[in-house]
């Protein structure tokens, strides 16, 4: 195992007091305050997030557009230059290499957001398959801090060290723009359900921005937030965790993602699979459910039916800060998985009850 | 502050003897290091426990932690206030959230336990 990587912010999470812990080949702050209440803070005020241990990949030249298009499961051509687009990277028999955020800077240059713990996956995937000219291929990662800031109060901290318009940067749309005076890419884009802005920049500049908004949002209830309450915000909101929902061993289509896998595009690396998945119906499918007996759902937990038959297991699972109730992710048999069906979750063993329930477990903000 | 009337274990709990009875509960270095608590599976009254063996499940949101019985013998007594209440191990956990109640088997079992001066050094040196 390799030394862990450090962001630009390691130092400044250190004096912060944050419990730090390996993820991704990263050492990352999981809590400061705590998870509880730093989920409460995104949920009802402000957080603010360093995801400077994503990679960024630019994909550029005048062949960067088909390249993209063949290599993901989304439509390009809806994606406008100043938009955003979530996006599956599939292997040829459908199973998901990386989930990540395509940002389109302008007619041939793509910003790509994938996770920390797939960077030299996804890098050596994307490689391959170059053809022998028109693309460039640039590994920006280390050179670029990514700081997120989700939550109610998210705009109005924003607009306090930026002159753009943030108010005017709508859901999965970004502008170029100055905060606190360093060129930054503000992009409406997240991985909580609330209102916020994921801020990509220059590394070096990554602690006075960081400081510069900890500083502004200080009367608006901003705070600092792990990976602690970055899991249990996303698992609220139903948003797929790669390594859990997502494997190379589950389909987008298992995983309900339907959405952004657009099968009538033209070919994509994995469009046979998937198509053939989709014709054929899928056999196991992702759910949401609640517990109704005591325990907290975790990954790896077999799932059974009322006969004690095992239908699948639990993908991610916690106590919701939100709804204080436990709650999980897992992939059942699809004839178990209707809304309203009885489950039980094998706890140490026992046999715990819980109800399939419709998702996401909370509203996001624009539905609410 | 770490109780000087308490024992303790390695695994971070702690035993206040009266009598027969052994009360156990977790330190506070071990809330801390959970973080907050959100479930506590509590063993069944009349089980039997031996001691090293763990008998009893703290959850924070994170991690899962096993409960070790630091002696030998049968629960008499559980907190069930903790079932709603489990963010009382994070508040109080040397008063309020004692877990269990063991009636001992050998109460000289106790002596093995670390006191409180032994407890700080280890925590210190861990």
């Amino acid at each position: 195992m390799s030394e862990l990587k450090r962001t630009p912010l390691f130092h400044l999470h250190q004096a912060a007091g944050a419990k730090m812990i390996p993820f991704g080949g990263w050492e990352m702050p999981v809590q400061y305050s705590g998870i509880l209440e730093e989920h409460r803070a995104v949920r009802q005020a402000a957080g603010i997030f360093d995801l400077s241990h994503m990679g960024e990949f630019y994909v550029q030249g005048p062949g960067a557009y088909d390249y993209l298009n063949r290599l993901l499961t989304n439509k390009l051509a809806k994606l406008e230059p100043g938009k955003a687009q979530y996006n599956l990277l599939c292997r040829e028999d459908g199973g998901v290499l990386d989930d990540l955020i395509l940002y389109r800077l302008d007619k041939e240059i793509f910003l790509v957001v994938v996770n920390a713990a797939n960077i030299d996956k996804d890098w050596d995937w994307f490689q391959s398959h170059l053809p022998s000219a028109g693309v460039e291929l640039i590994n920006a990662t280390d050179d670029t801090a990514l700081i997120a800031v989700q939550g109610p109060h998210s705009e109005e901290i924003l607009a306090k060290v930026t002159p753009v318009d943030v108010a005017g940067i709508t859901p999965f749309t970004f502008q170029k723009g100055r905060v606190s005076g360093i060129d930054t890419l503000i992009a409406a884009t997240g991985y909580t359900g609330e209102r916020g802005f994921e801020l990509y920049l220059d590394a070096s500049e990554a602690e006075t921005v960081w400081n510069k908004l900890l500083e502004a949002g200080s009367d608006l209830g901003l705070v600092p937030v792990g990976l602690g309450a970055r899991d249990t915000l996303r698992l609220e909101m139903a948003y797929s965790l790669y390594g859990q929902e997502l494997t190379v061993e589950t389909t987008p289509l298992e995983a309900g993602l339907n959405f952004a896998v657009k099968l009538d595009k033209g070919d994509f690396i994995g469009r046979a699979a998937l198509q053939k998945q989709a014709e054929e119906g899928i056999k196991r499918r992702l759910v949401g459910f609640k517990m109704i007996g005591r325990g907290v759902p975790r990954h790896g937990y077999e799932i059974l039916n009322r006969n004690s038959e095992v239908i699948g297991a639990v993908t991610s699972g916690s106590f919701s800060p939100t709804l204080e109730e436990n709650i999980g992710l897992g992939y059942v048999s699809v004839g178990e998985g209707q809304t309203g069906n009885h489950i039980w979750i094998n706890i140490r063993n026992k046999a715990v009850e819980a109800e399939v329930v419709p998702l996401p477990f909370v509203k996001p903000y624009y539905k609410r | 502050m770490i109780p000087s009337d308490l024992r303790y274990t390695k695994e971070h709990e702690w035993v206040r003897v009266s009598g027969k009875r052994a009360i156990v509960g977790i330190t506070d270095h071990a809330q801390k290091e959970l973080g907050d608590v959100v479930f506590v599976d509590l063993p069944d009254i009349g089980q039997e426990v031996v001691k090293g063996n763990d008998f009893a499940v703290v959850e924070s949101v994170k991690a899962v932690s096993d409960i070790y019985a630091p002696v030998s013998g049968t629960v008499v007594e559980v907190n069930e206030t903790l079932q709603d209440n489990p963010e009382l191990i994070n508040e109080d956990p040397y008063n309020d959230a004692w877990i269990a109640v063991i009636e001992m088997l050998d109460p000289s079992e106790v002596d093995q336990l670390m006191t409180a001066e032994e407890y700080e050094a280890f925590i210190d040196g861990e």
